[in-house]
């Protein structure tokens, strides 16, 4: 006789209710998962949708970071229905309807990347694995944007870089699920380039002082390169520790060099420091080589003027874009963030909320928030109305290519916003360059990955 | 020739900022005995001192001026500065040009409050712990008040310009016979050096032929005895800590218009100003001073790129590597005094 309480019965019974167990999923999951969970990580549920801002809260481009978030939250507010519609109203795909996206309300969720690559990666790693962000936007340093591009490839989110002007990020560095409205340092040197031949002639020396890291490394190449095919001789390349403060042991030896322009590739607090030195030892009023002593900021930012206060008079180099624009996506989108904040946006603030809206209207006109769905959408997407003039979304990679503006120091500002003065929109075709340029060459698209 | 001189020229320049600020830190060690690491702290906040002197006689009264429009199309405000509208455009705008060589009045009795506050506050009940606990506590403090200042100045260099009549550069390449433009330096630089100096001057003036003085430097020698003399010595080095904070301040204050203020110059210049001081030999006041010019001196020359063509980077160690070498040597320091954090 067994003990076995198994009985041919209790077997059969055992085995329906299992059976009917392992079936039971696939009873529900037919319509609860279709619409939420189609195969890509962190699919909006319960009717909200989350955003990730990864802005640098701390370290030297705070200030740029505080900027984009409140721009961000400017976006959230429109997407939302709320307040005058920005730039909704003016955009050229009318898919927003102010309703969310896709009927989803959009939230967001914050991260500090302090500047640095490793902090950014964890913060953006967080709001993807605890926050469930389906999307990651934001950063105002290109070490830090293709740190944040690499992670997003891996976890399977869109990324819609921010403030990045190395090229690198779509050049080597470029991923399927990034995206980069900003300009880069290419188009930079191509829109600078004929005016200041134009301003200051053909026959010059310049000397290079270049902050030592990727962004530094390729906006040099470019203008480097784009002056000598004017004429230029580059005299000396000095790359510079991205922490130093103290720029005079680098700015003593220029004059004496047989140069006759310097050209800072700074940004940030470094710019402001390193202009600073070189006005305080006075390259600004000397002549050398029968000539004045001039000076060029490749990349400009309003914010980076007003630290450098009165040194910036009469200094020319370029932005993305600048409040003073009249067309009518520029004046809404001034009058929306200058009611809300009472000041101007930054070309930070601009390229981060055209962004939040490229996304959103990617994500209405694909149906869905898959990356592989959202990033189909913005390959080859062709759009205006965002205040840059018609612009292009290139597929081969994700680069957007539009106007250029060149800008100069103002001499006389009226206010403590009207710093720059835009001296040149330089047009779109000036500034493109073909997906295999040498200064974009070394790097796959690959393959959008849509995670989980 | 021309190009060593003016890295002399400007290695003496950041020198001096180091020389004073390993000045004060030598002063709190030799009398409290506490290694301060908040003092980059007072550094930043003597350049802020500056800064808000300069937004004091910015505040402005609004008029609005409806022929002219802001950025949103709204009549433009106008602001008129308070100094201007009472004492005259001229006179007002001058006040305002002024501001830094103004604020190191402003600041010296502020220093004095902050560095008595903190002392009576804070450090006082860390005399008979552990260096270790000091340096926590103090570097703690330190990034408390750099994180107040970011909160309410922003993260961004602010410029605090020099008197226009200072603004330039002074050609020394000409008055050693040199070519023109060979050796150039900005005049606020040179005075910052003639400061410094004056205040080094004064502070050893000070010990070296007051009573007060005379007390302290007794004190910094043997505490027990001039406590069993029946003299209040604590009374003296509390004193002598808010003279040592006013120091780093007005330190601050005068390098502002060379170094736009942000909130984070006072750790720069920290650490170094402590490898100065260990370098100088701890406790030894002359060792900090010539210890701060000579790697000032040294950081220049290794920024030279005639010399980074044969090593990269070497700017960025030179002074580590030799507080190593004189520490491996003479373990005291150049001119450290037997006895001191030998135990």
């Amino acid at each position: 006789m067994s003990n076995s309480k198994l009985t041919r019965r209790g077997l059969l019974k055992t085995g329906a209710v299992a059976g009917a167990g392992l079936a039971m999923p696939t009873l529900f999951t037919g319509n609860v998962w279709a619409g939420s969970h189609g195969g890509y990580t962190n699919a909006p549920s319960n009717g909200k949708v989350i955003l990730g801002f990864n802005v640098p809260q701390s370290g030297p481009y705070a200030d740029e970071g505080a900027d984009e978030l409140r721009a961000y939250e400017l976006a959230v507010e429109h997407l939302n229905g709320g307040g005058d519609g920005g730039m909704m109203n003016t955009f050229s795909s009318k898919a927003l309807d102010g309703t969310g996206i896709l009927g989803n309300k959009v939230e967001f969720v914050t991260g500090d990347t302090q500047t640095k690559s490793d902090a950014a990666r964890a913060s953006a790693k967080s709001m993807i694995e605890k926050d469930g962000a389906v999307m990651i936007t934001g950063g105002s340093s290109s070490g830090v944007a293709i740190a944040v591009q690499g992670l997003c490839q891996e976890a399977g989110v869109i990324f819609m870089a921010g403030l990045t002007h190395s090229n690198d990020t779509t050049g080597k560095d470029k991923k399927a699920n990034g995206f980069r409205h900003f300009f880069n340092g290419y188009m930079s040197a191509a829109a600078l380039a004929p005016v200041l031949g134009k301003m200051y002639g053909t026959d010059r020396k310049a000397y290079h002082l270049t902050a030592d890291y990727t962004w530094g490394w390729t906006q040099q190449a470019s203008i480097a390169a784009a002056t000598e095919a004017m004429g230029w001789e580059t005299v000396n390349n000095v790359l510079t520790p991205l922490a130093t403060t103290d720029f005079s042991s680098y700015v003593a030896p220029v004059l004496n060099s047989g140069a006759d322009v310097l050209v800072l590739n700074h940004y940030g607090g470094n710019m402001v420091n390193s202009l600073t030195a070189a006005v305080q030892f006075g390259l600004r009023a000397k002549e050398v080589n029968g000539k004045n002593f001039e000076i060029v900021v490749p990349l400009y930012s309003r914010l980076m003027a007003k630290g450098a206060g009165e040194n910036v008079k009469g200094i020319f180099g370029s932005t993305n874009w600048h409040w003073s624009l009249q067309d009518e996506g520029s004046k809404a989108f001034v009058k929306s963030f200058g009611t809300k904040y009472g000041f101007p946006p930054s070309q930070a603030a601009h390229t981060v909320y055209c962004q939040t809206l490229l996304y959103a209207d990617a994500c209405q006109r694909a149906g869905t928030h898959n990356p592989c769905g959202v990033a189909e959408a913005l390959e080859g997407f062709d759009f205006d109305g965002l205040g840059n003039g018609p612009t292009h979304y290139r597929a081969d990679d994700h680069q957007c290519f539009k106007d250029v503006l060149v800008v100069k120091g103002k001499e006389n500002p009226e206010n403590e916003f009207d710093l720059l003065e835009i001296v040149e929109v330089t047009p779109r075709e000036q500034v493109e360059y073909a997906p295999d340029h040498p200064m974009f060459a070394g790097g796959e698209l690959g393959k959008c990955n849509p995670g989980a | 020739m021309d190009q060593i001189l003016l890295q002399i020229l400007n290695g003496l320049d950041k020198g001096s900022a180091y020389a004073l600020i390993a000045l004060g830190l030598t002063l709190i060690f030799g009398t409290l005995g506490v290694v301060n690491f908040a003092h980059g702290a007072l550094f930043m906040i003597g350049a802020f001192c500056a800064v808000t002197l300069q937004k004091i006689l910015s505040w402005s009264t609004i008029t609005i001026d409806p022929t002219k429009t802001d950025f949103l199309g709204n009549p433009a405000k106008i602001k008129t500065p308070y100094v201007e509208a009472w004492f005259g455009p001229e006179m007002g705008a001058a006040i305002i040009d002024w501001s830094v060589p103004l604020a190191i009045l402003f600041s010296i009795p502020i220093m004095i409050l902050i560095g008595f506050i903190m002392e009576r506050g804070l450090i006082k009940h860390f005399y008979n712990r552990p260096h270790a606990d000091q340096i926590l506590v103090t570097f703690g403090l330190a990034i408390v008040l750099q994180e107040i200042i970011k909160q309410y100045f922003g993260a961004n260099p602010i410029p605090t310009p020099a008197p226009d009549v200072f603004r330039g550069s002074f050609d020394f390449g000409m008055l050693l016979g040199f070519d023109p433009n060979a050796i150039i330096y900005p005049y606020w630089r040179i005075i910052y050096f003639v400061f410094s100096l004056g205040v080094i001057g004064a502070v050893f003036a000070f010990l070296r032929f007051t009573t007060f003085g005379m007390v302290v430097r007794a004190g910094m020698a043997d505490r027990e005895t001039v406590g069993l003399l029946g003299i209040n010595i604590d009374k003296r080095f509390t004193i002598m800590f808010g003279i040592a904070a006013a120091v780093a301040g007005v330190a601050g204050v005068m390098y502002a218009p060379i170094n736009s203020p942000n909130y984070h110059m006072g750790m720069d210049f920290l650490v170094l100003s402590f490898v100065v001081v260990v370098v100088g030999g701890m406790g030894s006041l002359p060792g900090a001073v010539l210890a701060g010019f000579l790697l000032g001196i040294l950081e220049s020359f290794a920024s030279m790129n005639e010399i980074k063509q044969f090593l990269p980077g070497i700017d960025q160690i030179i002074i580590y590597l030799t507080a190593i070498v004189i520490l491996l040597v003479r373990p005291r320091g150049l001119m450290g005094k037997r006895g001191v954090m030998e135990e």
